[in-house]
């Protein structure tokens, strides 16, 4: 009876004291430096890479018509409003022509001085001509002194250059008021193109410097967009290649595009390619200029080359490459990459062969030395 | 020989036993308090592991990017690449900020990496738990696992949306914080970009200052407002060496050519430990002295307490002539096998637990080792006293009272 009592407390010692140890004895073992480093691997395969480049850009328009007077002067009146659609030779505004008709106005006066000043010189050429040729008839006739017939013939060379000094006055008065109508009509802010008012700057009333726009004018068929790229991710950018544009205010939306070209100037303070992508069809309504854009360019596809996701990339000892698994333990293979794409693939040109194990995601750092756990997924990281 | 300790424990099993675990919640405490002393240490370890670089060329006479704000142009790096013995350089930043996804936010650390080949451009997360590095130049973040953050989640930093496309895992600035990497030119804007309302009142501002609005040149306040919203600055160079190159070397030359200060790893090292968390470290200290003192002190009362409750089977077995050696391993025997119980109980409690903490907390072995004997050399000490009172019982007591 009393050994059954010992022997039932024993058990129960038992009981407590075994799983302790082996809890004891399993997080010794599991938890720690000393633990295993459970990472997760996935075979090099053989796939396509289709290479992408992405950058952004605002709308721009590829013509921008700067409307405003060449002389420094006041704004008279400005017709058009912004997002006015106007065409070709439509007048949107003048200037203020201060004392410009008034002078136009004097030059008439002037030219019609000319005019009369002309009539003057004729009747006196004509009554020159008259008198020299009846004093030539006389003189031949012996009848008049030699003397009077040359004064005659003076007189009329006289008044015949009197008369194409006359001609000429009117000439000069009529190209000052030419000029003067000229100036008049300059005053006149005309459309050179079909677009869009996109700014409206200076309104009835202000002065402005010569060269000032006082309208700003697009071509809406004409926008682009401006796409930067970093330097380092733009390789194969060239024109023609098919973009996919996406309006920051439309994010739901793909617009097919083109790249136009590729700028031969970069930005080196940026350490930015530029680079003129067009739409393929123009976007209705038109995108507001200086929207920001997301465009993603397709880079030809590369076929048929050993594939491994980016995450499997590390660096040791100055080589960039993967940690193989072999036979349970890690040998870093270093290794020379090609194309990458957007979605994290990446071509190994040298270092993998088809169906090599490599680690994938990890724990921690990985050496040499280091015990691997192989799991499925990695706790924390599933969905 | 019988093993009177084991038959004294046997007695009263459940009492021991519960005695016991008591004590080792109490030991695993204790271990916490180590683990987390270990990890904030490991945090600054950590967070210059994995921006594997050997050099730190921050503004001068700055403790940065870590300890203190530092900012040098983003085109220095060029002039270190000209430099012997430098592998790569690359710009990075660095802003801890609320990180806000839906309704939440999330207190992280911003890093901006400049662009590249994962493996080529230190500063990037050197390994990932899901999902893949960083592709794109904007608008894609690696987060650390910690921030709760998911593949597919968009993350607001600042006025643009973030797509998460990979998860790391122990990615923390020194204080613990979660990293979340984003490309460094979004990462240049968040760090300088104010909010809308700011930048109004900041052109307004700048319109109504005569000198830079002058009504004969156009186009002058267009230049100034442009100028006011870029940022061309970073908060450090990440340098790598070639090998064979002495950090000291290169960093006397950088020092001495390009007027910055450079850090070593083991200069960064001293300025994580040493500065930063010092006072915590302190603190934590601090706390881990007083809880070695308080269970050293309940140990010894639970010892004297059990040797108090069977004073009278002490007197009985010296009265029988027990010898006093016989006596004094039990209650020895006793006192290690509770510490024995206790050390076991905490270990496996604070390994359980570490996990649960919102810092980090490292079980160093070594800490699991001095714990160990700190645990036995406590239980021995405090048994030295209930062995002397034990020894000194008179046996006459068994019979009387």
């Amino acid at each position: 009876m009393r050994a059954l009592k010992l022997q039932g407390r024993t058990v129960a010692m038992i009981a407590i004291i075994v799983p302790l140890v082996l809890v004891f004895a399993y997080v010794a073992m599991r938890s720690g430096p000393l633990a295993p480093v459970k990472v997760t691997v996935v075979r090099a395969q053989e796939g396509t890479v289709s290479p992408a480049l992405f950058g952004i850009g605002t709308v721009e328009a590829r013509h921008t018509h700067r409307i405003g007077p060449t002389l420094a002067g006041r704004v008279k009146r400005v017709d058009v409003h912004v997002g006015d659609r106007v065409r070709a030779g439509q007048l949107i505004g003048e200037m203020d022509a201060v004392d410009l008709s008034d002078r136009v106005r004097a030059q008439e006066a002037t030219l019609k001085r000319a005019q009369a000043g002309i009539r003057e010189a004729e009747a006196r050429q004509a009554f020159a001509q008259a008198q020299a040729r009846r004093y030539d008839k006389l003189s031949a006739l012996q009848a008049t002194s030699e003397e009077l017939a040359i004064t005659r013939r003076q007189e009329r060379e006289i008044a015949e250059a009197g008369l194409i000094a006359a001609r000429e006055a009117l000439a000069g008065a009529q190209s000052e008021r030419a000029a003067l109508v000229a100036q008049l009509d300059n005053l006149k802010l005309v459309a050179p193109v079909d677009g869009v008012v996109t700014l409206r700057e200076a309104e009835p009333g202000t002065t402005v410097v010569a060269g000032q726009a006082v309208v700003e004018l697009i071509d809406p068929a004409s926008l682009w967009i401006n796409l930067r790229l970093d330097q380092v991710n733009a390789g194969g950018l060239a024109s023609d290649l098919s973009a996919d544009i996406v309006l920051r205010s439309r994010s739901a939306e793909t617009l097919p595009g083109r790249v136009l070209r590729v700028e031969p100037k970069a930005d080196a303070v940026t350490e930015e390619l530029l680079a003129k992508v067009v739409f393929e069809h123009p976007p209705e309504p038109i995108p507001p200029i200086g929207e920001l854009a997301e465009v993603t360019v397709a880079l030809p596809l590369v076929q048929a080359a050993v594939v491994i996701p980016n995450a499997a990339l590390r660096r040791e000892a100055g080589e960039v490459g993967v940690w193989q698994v072999k036979e349970g333990r890690l040998q870093f293979a270093p290794l020379k990459l090609g194309a990458t794409d957007l979605d994290g693939r990446v071509q190994v040109r040298e270092g993998l062969t088809e169906g090599d194990e490599i680690v994938l995601y990890s724990e921690r750092a990985l050496s040499r030395d280091s015990r691997i756990d192989v799991v499925p997924s990695l706790p924390g990281a599933e969905r | 020989m019988i093993s009177l300790a084991s038959r004294d424990i046997l007695h009263g099993w459940g009492k021991f036993v519960f005695t016991g675990i008591g004590l080792g919640l109490l030991i695993g405490v204790t271990l916490v308090m180590a683990g987390v002393y270990r990890g904030m240490v490991d945090d600054g370890k950590a967070l210059l592991d994995n921006s594997g670089a050997d050099l730190w060329v921050v503004q001068r006479d700055t403790l940065g990017p870590y300890a203190e704000s530092s900012s040098v142009h983003d085109d220095t790096y060029r002039g270190l690449l000209g430099l012997r013995g430098v592998e790569r350089a690359a710009n990075i930043t660095y802003l801890t900020m609320q990180v806000r996804k839906g309704t939440q936010d999330v207190r992280a650390m911003v890093v901006g990496i400049t662009a590249g080949q994962p493996g080529q451009v230190p500063g990037w997360p050197p390994y990932l738990v899901a999902g893949r590095q960083i592709t794109r130049g904007h608008y894609e973040a690696v987060a650390d696992i910690a921030t709760g953050f998911r593949i597919g989640d968009r993350l607001s930093i600042r006025r643009n949306q973030y797509t998460v496309v990979g998860l790391t895992r122990r990615m923390v600035s020194s204080s613990g914080d979660p990293m979340v990497f984003i490309p460094l030119k979004d990462a240049q804007e968040a760090q300088f970009l104010k909010d809308n309302d700011a930048i109004w009142q900041s052109r307004r501002r700048t319109e109504a200052n005569p000198a830079l609005n002058r009504p004969g040149v156009p186009g002058l306040l267009d230049a100034v407002l442009a100028s006011q919203s870029t940022n061309p600055y970073v908060n450090a160079v990440l340098v790598t060496l070639e090998p064979g190159y002495a950090p000291d070397e290169v960093a006397d030359s950088i020092r001495r050519w390009q007027r910055l200060t450079v850090y070593t790893r083991a200069q960064m090292e001293d300025i994580l430990v040493g500065k930063l968390i010092a006072t915590s470290a302190r603190q934590i200290g601090m706390f881990l002295v007083i809880l070695a003192v308080v269970s050293a002190a309940i140990v010894a009362f639970i010892i004297y307490t059990l040797t108090m409750d069977k004073i009278r089977e002490i007197a009985v077995l010296k009265l029988i002539g027990t010898r006093n050696r016989t006596i004094a391993g039990m209650i020895l025997q006793q006192a290690v096998a509770l510490g024995l119980i206790g050390f076991v109980v905490g270990k496996i409690a604070a390994t359980f637990s570490a996990p649960f903490f919102p810092k980090y907390v490292l079980l160093v072995p070594a800490d699991t080792i001095a714990g160990f004997a700190a645990v036995m050399i406590i239980c021995v000490l405090a048994s030295l006293v209930s062995i002397r009172l034990a020894l000194r019982v008179d046996p006459a007591e068994a019979i009387g009272g």
